[in-house]
């Protein structure tokens, strides 16, 4: 009977919000309406402050369901106070002198569930889509009975798919948790939440699932089953996300290194130091931009990957000119030698930039996320897979199809050869190495952008990028590619069962076992390149 | 006659090293002990833990340097084994603390009271007992570095590939060491140490008794480890280190030969870091940092490897160095020391500082010898 009596409340009070002249009231009119100390009245004056679209209705409606409503009959005045105790006019929203005489609005519990259906519309009306999402999702929690009608208004109404979806939620919840209306609806309330829900549906559903019997039973039963499966999906797809946007960081952390190493043989301790300059690079671009042309600044990144390569790649260059030129065919000495530049470089770093982090900033495009099947994805992390891709095959280019890439692969396969057929080997070791290192710089612009940028930041990747070097087998791009992905699929598929430290030791055991089993890692290169 | 082949069984240099070395152990203690403060032979106590710590650090160089300059692995992860040995001397010296910790509890240490927990973990018992602690000191290094080794050498990982794998071994045995659930004290480590044997470990005498236990124990190393090269099995380890598939192919079981310079040298790492630690009074995560294990490359490189000698004078002048580099207003340029160092051994003092005595000395006729190019391990 209570809900036949709300419904038909509803329903003057929506005829009144769209159809009744009292539409033209204004919010005056509909406050008049509140001193005349009637509940028919003041139930009145709650349409009227409801469609009268003035910007403090909604504050006025709160006021009044909390006994914080006065009216003045005798200067025709009504004010609210708000939480902390202020008074307001009602009539202008301002702050106003009350008063010492106004008296409490009454409310009798009709007219309580009156205000509360009014507010609920109120906001699922809202023009602002996520007052409508937060009024949405609240009405799904309360599942209260009272807003079904609205709720229905509101999803005829709603332009926006993902508020309606939480919305059609919401009236099936009603639908299921209301013992009053037939089963069939119930169990059609059930499917749809099966359909669309998620953890709080899977709550509501389980929930449900103790007081039911029957044909309604065995629908939640079957519901909670689709969810959950769902949400299995949608967890185990996460993971190979992360596990991707992982892969893509050791990619491009390894994929300088795959050059050095894996081309040239040549080990260089160092080369965590490039991807440090390439990120200071990005921070320095960016100081620039900022101060000489801040309304550029998402311009950073574009113009900081081509300085980073040439800086990287400048500072490999002067590396194996100065260093490593001296030091070919004797690896163990090279390691060593290039670790003494990797401690100078970084020290270099502290002494010109300091010690601590340094601030880069994400431009607009990097920043926010979107919903995919489900999953949230990160556009920074979506744009460094890209990136991660875009480098890996265009290296692959080079190294394939300009005359570069075949003198340097012509000189790492036989040299004394290459240098017969007049190849300056000299050169394509310089510009190998400086390839290589200006790939590392790329990848330090790419990095900045999730993780500090600070001296040590080469260091925390070097360890991790010789493991998916060897581990994809020395010399092999592709070995590399599926390595970092391995790598990092492996690494979050361990995470929730076995922590993020001990999966990671996890992973390092199992590699000095792989490379136990297959000392030249997963791809390895056949014939006599083997034997150096 | 004995006397005489001693010597030659240690050549010139070794001799030298041993007297100097000797003469420390009679002479650290005197002027320390009876030379009062206000002399100028006065030893401070400080000095005699800083020399200490300098000769532990020489006895892991030998360890190192019997590996790689004798047997051409090179291994980036002594730093663990040596952090091993002090562990295990860090876990006797934590259970001699008995109720005198913060929370006084008869069994536990304090970091396991504040962790909650109720018993002690398995792999502590045993370790109040001293001659237990001795003998785990040397088992626990020696027996990772035989699991690593059979595994690694058996399927013929060398060179480089050998050199990342230990460096990632002792990364994942640091990023295990900071976890407070291994039971090891997590990132604190173990510390506040009181006895060692029933003496105060802070107590001078103490002190100076374990720098002479470290300077005997670094004689005794340097002894064995001659006694290896010098053998027929110090020969088959050159021939490894110079044509590893001849020597294989000559009818060496090779992986073996490696096997076990590979573990003994894990001891000795372990022992001269059960050396380090009561004298340090710490041991922490932080001993398994990968740099720790390259840091000590360098001081074999710079001493000259396929010495000891060499690669104990390499450990003590660089850690001089580094003293005197960090406690001053030089401390900013230490690591562009280092680097430096380690850039300008490789590239221009192969042999490092032992060959080029040796080569002054033949420049000047004189009785001393440097290692050949050959000894010093030109081959990868």
């Amino acid at each position: 009977m209570r809900f036949c009596r709300l419904l038909a409340a509803l329903a003057v009070l929506l005829c009144a919000m769209f159809l009744s002249p009292a539409r033209a009231e204004g919010v005056d009119a509909a406050l008049d309406r509140f001193l005349a100390d009637s509940f028919a009245e003041t139930e009145a004056a709650i349409g009227g402050v409801a469609q009268s679209g003035a910007p403090q209705a909604v504050a006025i409606l709160q006021a009044l369901g909390e006994r914080r409503l006065f009216a003045h009959p005798a200067s025709r005045g009504v004010f609210w106070r708000d939480a902390a105790g202020t008074a307001f006019d009602a009539r202008t929203g301002l702050p106003a002198a009350m008063p010492g005489d106004a008296v409490v609005i009454r409310l009798n519990n009709r007219l309580r569930n009156v205000v509360q259906a009014a507010l609920g519309t109120m906001t699922l009306l809202s023009p602002d889509p996520a007052v409508r999402l937060r009024a949405a999702e609240s009405v799904f929690r309360s599942r209260d009975p009272a807003a079904r009608a609205a709720i229905e208004t509101a999803i005829a109404r709603e332009p926006r798919g993902e508020i309606r979806r939480v919305l059609e939620e919401a009236h099936a919840a009603i639908m299921l948790a209301d013992t009053g209306v037939p089963e069939s609806v119930r169990i059609d309330a059930v499917r749809r939440l099966a359909e669309t829900g998620d953890t709080e549906a899977l709550g509501l559903l389980r929930q449900m699932l103790g007081p039911t019997a029957g044909p309604l039973r065995a629908a939640i039963t079957q519901g909670i089953g689709a969810i959950e499966q769902r949400q299995q999906f949608r967890a185990a797809a996460q993971t190979v996300w992360f596990g991707v946007s992982l892969g893509s960081v050791l990619l491009l952390a390894a994929i300088g290194l795959a050059i050095t190493f894996g081309v040239m043989g040549v080990i260089n301790m160092a080369h965590g130091e490039m991807v440090m300059i390439g990120a200071y690079v990005t921070f320095l671009v960016q100081e620039a931009l900022r101060q000489n042309a801040p309304q550029h600044l998402d311009w950073s990144l574009p113009i900081a990957i081509p300085l980073a390569f040439l800086v990287a790649g400048l500072v490999g260059v002067a590396i194996e000119r100065g260093i490593i030129r001296f030091l070919y065919g004797r690896p163990l000495e090279t390691l060593l030698a290039t670790f003494g530049v990797s401690l100078v470089l970084q020290q270099a770093i502290r002494t010109w930039f300091g010690p601590t982090n340094r601030e880069v900033s994400a431009p607009s495009y990097m920043s926010g996320a979107f919903e995919f099947l489900g999953l949230q994805i990160t556009y920074g992390r979506l744009w460094i897979v890209v990136f991660t891709l875009v480098v890996f095959l265009g290296l692959l280019i080079v190294l394939k199809a300009t005359p570069l890439g075949l003198q340097m692969r012509a000189v790492t396969q036989n040299r004394r050869m290459a240098a017969a057929m007049g190849i300056r080997t000299r050169f394509v070791d310089a510009m190998t190495f400086g390839l290589g290192s200006g790939i590392a710089g790329i990848a330090g612009v790419a990095l900045s952008q999730i993780d500090n940028v600070s001296p040590n930041l080469g260091q925390s990747y070097i360890i991790d990028s010789f493991m998916v070097v060897v581990f994809g087998g020395v010399g092999n791009l592709w070995g590399t590619l599926v390595a970092a992905f391995t790598l990092g699929i492996a690494n979050k598929v361990m995470e929730p069962f076995a922590g993020a430290v001990l999966g990671k030791i996890l992973i390092l055991v199992l590699l000095i076992l792989f490379i136990q089993k297959r000392p030249r890692g997963l791809f390895a290169l056949k014939g006599r390149a083997v034997e150096q | 006659m004995i006397t005489l082949r001693f010597v030659r069984f240690l050549e010139g240099r070794g001799l030298v090293f041993l007297a100097l070395v000797a003469a420390l152990v009679l002479l650290v203690p005197v002027c320390n002990l009876l030379v009062p403060p206000g002399s100028p032979f006065h030893v401070p106590t400080g000095m005699v833990v800083l020399l200490g710590k300098y000769l532990c650090y020489a006895m892991l160089a030998i360890g190192l340097d019997l590996v790689w300059g004798y047997c051409g692995i090179l291994s980036l992860g002594h730093g663990a084994f040596f952090a091993l040995g002090g562990y295990a001397m860090g876990m006797y010296l934590m259970r001699q603390i008995g109720t005198r910790g913060v929370y006084g509890h008869p069994v536990l240490p304090d970091f396991m009271v504040f962790l909650n927990w109720k018993e002690l973990p398995w792999f502590w018992h045993g370790f109040d007992m001293f001659p237990y602690a001795l003998l785990m000191v040397l088992l626990v290094p020696g027996l990772l570095a035989f699991v690593f080794g059979w595994l690694a050498f058996r399927s013929r990982v060398t060179g480089v590939y050998l050199s990342i794998i230990s460096q990632a071994l002792t990364y994942a045995l640091l990023l295990a060491f900071f976890r407070n659930d291994m039971g090891f004290g997590g990132n604190n480590g173990l510390t506040d140490f009181k006895d060692i044997l029933g003496f105060p470990v802070q107590a001078q005498g103490t002190r100076v008794a374990l720098f002479v236990i470290t300077g005997l124990a670094l004689i005794g190393t340097f002894l064995l480890a001659r006694m290896i090269v010098t053998s027929t099995y110090g020969k088959v380890l050159v021939a490894i280190r110079d044509a590893e598939s001849r020597t294989r192919f000559i009818g060496y079981r090779v992986e073996y030969f490696k096997l076990v310079v590979f573990t003994l040298s894990a001891m000795i790492a372990g022992l001269a870091g059960a050396l380090y630690v009561p004298q340090i009074g710490i041991i922490n995560p932080s001993e398994f940092q990968p740099t720790n294990s390259i840091e000590a490359i360098v001081w074999v490189a710079v001493g000259g490897r396929g010495t000891l000698v060499g690669a104990a004078l390499g450990a003590v002048v660089v850690n001089a160095l580094k003293t005197v580099f960090t406690t001053g207003f030089l401390a900013p340029y230490w690591l562009f020391a280092l680097g430096g160092l380690f850039i300008l051994v490789t590239i221009a003092l192969p042999r490092g500082l032992v060959g080029l005595a040796g080569d002054i000395f033949a420049r000047f006729g004189g009785a001393g010898r440097g290692p050949t190019r050959a000894e010093a391990g030109q081959t990868p």
